[in-house]
């Protein structure tokens, strides 16, 4: 099965490459990357099978062994993510090819897209498989070289506005890591994970504290964890739906996989527990406060994503396993449902036109299906039951009355309050958008929404354009994926509780890499 | 672990200058304020490699003590072409912002037709592409003359250099097509 791990980046990468070199033969770039994605997706699937049944892959790159050499591990946690963001890749790009059909490739020009899409699906892969900081810090870069310019795709004066604050954002943030690998490489003599997991906690604990802090600092930029979330309503809107979508339902998650994995195995300690959990709490609060002071769908959206990320910071500085476990359940029901919510958003653009509030009306009338799709995933999202947005944060709440404490309560009650309103702000939206009539949007009076804030940028509402069969069907499919993670919740959530016995207990991963012991 | 001093100066003084020149609005001096702190970072990596000395793994045993340590010098060299790269991505964007702010709203239509790359646009894209060469042509014609009417570059199909009448809504109808 070893065989298998490298290829999760290799395939992408040439797959890229063989996209580039097809140049304008749109047809059969779609036929590369779509199949390019199909692999990864039966891949990673083995590869989930294998590794829940034999524990952890191993694969020392040139034969070289893990200190000297780069090491790529797999275990439970990183299957899993290679598995749904393979999943959610691929719907994108359906989502994507089927946009570019009907707007015979404007939008998202095929030529680039493609290879860069790819290249990009390749840094996410192989940063969850790194097994030594450095190379995550080269899958970060990857991803995130290929995100500036997905960004900034089309090169309008929105769009490089809106691109030249995430890319200085995250620049700031690649160097910050970059030194902070440099310092850990100073004091301890590795960047191999599993040897730093034994040689780290030797260290004295204000050095310990100090790399801990720096590691966290440049992850939370990129998870977009409040006072370091400013940029993201910004910049995410502005690029085409479907980058759009890979953005919010993936980027983020990386950062959070990069501070899941780095303060458990690292970190055993949890030095930074009360601070990690006052910021998830200011993360969830504040956030959900920003989405209620939207009127654009996709600023609120954004907002939530913000606000939803302190759900996964607070499983985190819980640090048990029951945490742990509720965590990872959560960062994939987030995955899932915050990628398909914004594939609604940019249907319910191209249908009605804009997607401020103030100016759509009738889309039930003009888009039941659309208006089918946005309402389960705004439950799911804002957690009723019994989908899975409800299953995750009820674990993860149980897992926070076990540890309990005044902290720890205090964000329940700061978690269950950003729930409510999440509902609140997709219930108002779906409303507006959706139920009231046509007829209604000239005139309508109402504090409620002229108190809201419309987009800065925005264009006004602009011609409206045909959805093809194929969007719409890649939404619904994964809409379709979130609810069989409802489900399926009961199955799922045995392996992340496995997934989540192999984290608390680092030595798992360090004799997966070492297993005569490490050096 | 030792480090010689004047790369640690050299280091913090790359790193306080780049930090305070990356807090300058204008995204030249970004860039320049990133290459600064991209170096020291390389610098602070290649300080970890500890004192001096034989080359590495060229010749003797693999535990020669006077062997410098080369894994730093491995990731930054890593991190340089990294760096290269996103320092050609970032001039590309400072290009572009800076041809947005030449043209005005008129540089978001001229553009978004590169985008048509089917068999039957194709002819459209050379047509628009020759038309975006005019353009910066004549922006660039506008901008050394001096001249402060800053939208005279706009109208790509006249190729005469000087003073190019300002548009007056006539352009082209194939720029305008459908995109926004």
């Amino acid at each position: 099965m070893n065989v298998l791990v490298p290829l999760v980046v290799a395939i992408p990468l040439l797959g890229a490459a063989l996209a580039i070199a097809l140049g304008r033969r749109s047809r059969y770039q779609v036929a590369v990357s779509v199949l390019t994605l199909v692999s990864v997706v039966v891949i990673s699937t083995i590869l989930l099978v294998l590794v829940d049944q034999q524990g952890p892959a191993v694969v020392n790159v040139g034969g070289w062994q893990p200190p000297f050499g780069i090491v790529l591990v797999v275990d439970r946690l990183s299957a899993i993510m290679l598995l749904v963001s393979a999943l959610m890749l691929l719907g994108v790009l359906l989502f994507a090819v089927g946009q570019g059909i009907v707007d015979s490739n404007r939008e998202t020009p095929v030529s680039i897209f493609h290879p860069t899409y790819l290249v990009l699906s390749a840094g996410l892969f192989n940063a969850f498989i790194a097994g030594d900081l450095f190379n995550m810090y080269v899958g970060f870069e990857m991803l995130l070289s290929a995100s500036y310019v997905l960004l900034t795709l089309g090169g309008t004066g929105a769009r490089i506005r809106a691109g030249v604050t995430y890319i200085v954002v995250s620049l700031i943030s690649s160097i910050l890591f970059l030194s902070a690998i440099a310092l850990i490489y100073g004091a301890t003599g590795t960047v191999t994970l599993a040897l730093l997991a034994e040689r780290i906690p030797q260290l004295p604990g204000d050095v310990q504290l100090i790399l801990g802090l720096m590691l966290l600092i440049a992850f939370s930029v990129k998870a977009a964890v409040f006072p370091l979330s400013f940029w993201l309503p910004d910049s995410y809107p502005t690029a085409p739906a479907p980058v759009t979508a890979v953005f919010a339902g993936l980027l983020t998650k990386v950062g959070v996989y990069a501070i899941l994995r780095t303060q458990t195995l690292l970190f055993p300690d949890n030095p930074l527990q009360v601070p990690l959990m006052i910021v998830a709490l200011l993360t969830m609060v504040i956030g959900i406060f920003g989405a209620l002071a939207q009127a654009d769908i996709k600023r609120l959206l954004s907002f939530t994503l913000v606000s939803h990320i302190g759900y996964m910071i607070f499983g985190i500085a819980l640090g048990t396993e029951a945490a742990i476990a509720a965590t990872i359940f959560y960062v994939v029901h987030h995955i899932m449902i915050q990628t398909t919510l914004f594939l609604c958003a940019g249907l319910i653009e191209r249908i009605g036109g804009t997607t401020s509030l103030a100016r759509l009306g009738g889309m039930l009338k003009a888009a039941p299906l659309v208006a089918i799709l946005f309402f389960i995933g705004a439950l799911n999202l804002g957690g009723i039951p019994p989908f899975s947005g409800f299953l995750g944060k009820v674990a993860l709440f149980d897992a926070g009355v076990q540890v309990g404490g005044a902290l720890s309560y205090l964000l329940l009650a700061g978690g269950a309050a950003t729930s409510l309103l999440t509902l609140y702000a997709l219930a108002r939206a779906w409303n507006m958008a959706f139920w009231r009539p046509r007829r209604d949007v000239e005139n309508y009076d109402s504090a409620v929404l002229d108190a809201l804030q419309d987009d800065p940028h925005d264009e006004g509402t602009v011609k409206t354009k045909t959805t093809s069969p194929l969007m719409t069907a890649a939404t619904a499919t994964m809409l379709a994926l979130t609810v069989s993670l409802t489900v399926f919740a009961g199955p799922v959530f045995d392996l992340t509780a496995r997934a989540a016995a192999d984290i608390v207990e680092p030595a798992t991963y360090i004799d997966a890499v070492f297993p005569g012991g490490a050096p | 672990m030792s480090a010689s001093l004047t790369l640690v100066i050299v280091m913090a003084a790359m790193y306080a200058a780049g930090i305070y020149i990356m807090l300058e609005r204008s995204l030249t001096r970004v860039l320049i304020g990133f290459l600064l702190v991209g170096n020291a970072t390389n610098l602070l990596i290649f300080i970890m490699s500890g004192r001096p000395g034989s080359s590495p793994i060229v010749t003797g045993t693999p535990l020669d003590d006077t062997m410098v340590d080369p894994l730093p010098q491995v990731l930054m060299l890593t991190a340089i072409v990294i760096n290269f790269g996103i320092t050609a991505l970032l001039l590309a964007l400072i290009y572009r912002s800076w041809w947005l702010a030449q043209l005005g709203d008129e540089g978001d239509t001229l553009t978004d037709e590169h985008a048509a790359d089917t068999t039957e646009d194709s002819q459209i894209t050379f047509r628009s592409s020759t038309d975006d060469e005019a353009a910066v042509q004549a922006s660039l014609d506008a901008s050394e003359d001096g001249s402060d009417d800053d939208s005279s570059g706009v109208d790509a199909t006249d190729r005469s250099d000087e003073r190019v009448p300002p548009p007056s809504g006539d352009a082209p109808s194939d720029r305008e097509g459908g995109t926004r």
